[in-house]
């Protein structure tokens, strides 16, 4: 099954389908979402059972503000997936259901997202965070996140950037 | 034979001839404090724990190798365990989580000790003003020496090194 012909076949279940530069992505509601990975999952013709990766991008002032990606792979019919869900700026911390009953890959790439994003997994068996400190105070990849002149946090601590410590 | 000093070494009293220093010599004696002597074997004979975490990790282990030798100053075996190391050689960014690690292994190293934060990433956080690095070693352990450069030379690690010996050796005469 050619790319063309991928989105055409999923464009029988899912409404919202984007084939580009020989990509295809759909778009579902987060209240849909388990549907749909299984779905992608479990149909014969479309098999994708490897998630390769959850990534997630924040658009402060939009709504919905965050949108998380979930990137399918069939290895059977060599072909890849974009499954895209938007999560309003409220309630915060956003929420959607977990993806781990369906693939145990997802559980340290939905605790990465959390980790910088503060989405909250429904149903995640360890959602803690993975790259900072388990004490950390923020989620660094939201963009009201400041870019630089960020405190060192150690232990309970708050140390400022060597330029306002008054060296 | 010449006369042989040790550094700070002063023989004889302040006042009058006592002792001729130059007899004394002959003889094969020197004379010093107790705090200097033990200054002067610790710091020409230092133990750095390895500790190398970025790209400043590499200049360091061209330093101990053959180009330009740190064994010339009796520190060239990088101790894998913290406990026979008195010299820490923070080489390279620390991240976030390296944080505990770090002052973990400097609480393993037993007194007296040192540390030297090598290169801009380990003395300020460096080009890397984010998140993701502790911004300057010293938020953590107390630094000795600061060692610029991105990443710096052999040279000017041992440079620094040698600035080490010196304070070593000085911290002899404050007590």
């Amino acid at each position: 099954m050619d790319t063309p012909a991928l989105a055409q076949r999923l464009a029988q279940r899912f409404p919202e389908v984007l084939e580009a530069r020989g990509e295809v992505t759909i778009t579902v509601e987060a209240d849909e979402l388990a549907q749909a990975l299984l779905h992608l999952r479990d149909e014969p013709d479309l098999s994708f059972r490897f998630l390769s990766d959850v990534t997630c991008t924040d658009w402060p002032g939009l709504d919905p503000r965050y949108w998380l990606a979930y990137h399918l792979l069939s290895t059977e019919h060599r072909q890849r997936v974009r499954v895209k869900v938007g999560l309003p700026p409220e309630p915060d911390p956003p929420r959607v259901a977990s993806a781990v009953p369906l693939f145990p890959t997802a559980n340290w790439l939905e605790r990465e997202v959390f980790d910088f994003y503060g989405v909250v997994f429904e149903g995640h068996p360890d959602l803690r965070r993975i790259e900072m400190p388990e004490d950390w105070v923020g989620h660094p990849l939201r963009k009201d996140h400041p870019l630089a002149g960020v405190n060192t946090q150690y232990k309970g601590a708050f140390i400022p950037p060597p330029d306002r410590r008054g060296l | 034979m010449p006369v042989q000093r040790l550094p700070g070494t002063r023989l004889g009293g302040t006042d009058g001839p006592g002792v001729d220093e130059e007899q004394e010599a002959r003889r094969g004696v020197l004379l010093t404090t107790l705090g200097r002597a033990v200054a002067w074997a610790r710091k020409n004979s230092m133990w750095p724990a390895t500790f190398g975490l970025a790209c400043c990790a590499i200049e360091m282990m061209a330093t101990g190798a053959a180009d330009y030798d740190l064994s010339r100053w009796g520190m060239e075996i990088f101790r894998a365990s913290p406990r026979q190391a008195d010299l820490m050689i923070v080489a390279g960014r620390v991240s976030q989580k390296m944080g505990p690690v770090l002052r973990r292994i400097y609480d393993q190293m037993p007194e007296p000790k040192w540390v030297i934060s090598m290169g801009v990433c380990a003395s300020t956080g460096g080009m890397f003003n984010n998140y993701g690095l502790i911004q300057g070693v010293d938020t953590i352990v107390p630094v000795d020496i600061y060692v610029p450069g991105c990443p710096p030379r052999p040279e000017m690690l041992m440079y620094g090194i040698l600035r080490l010996h010196a304070k070593v050796q000085r911290e002899a005469r404050i007590k």
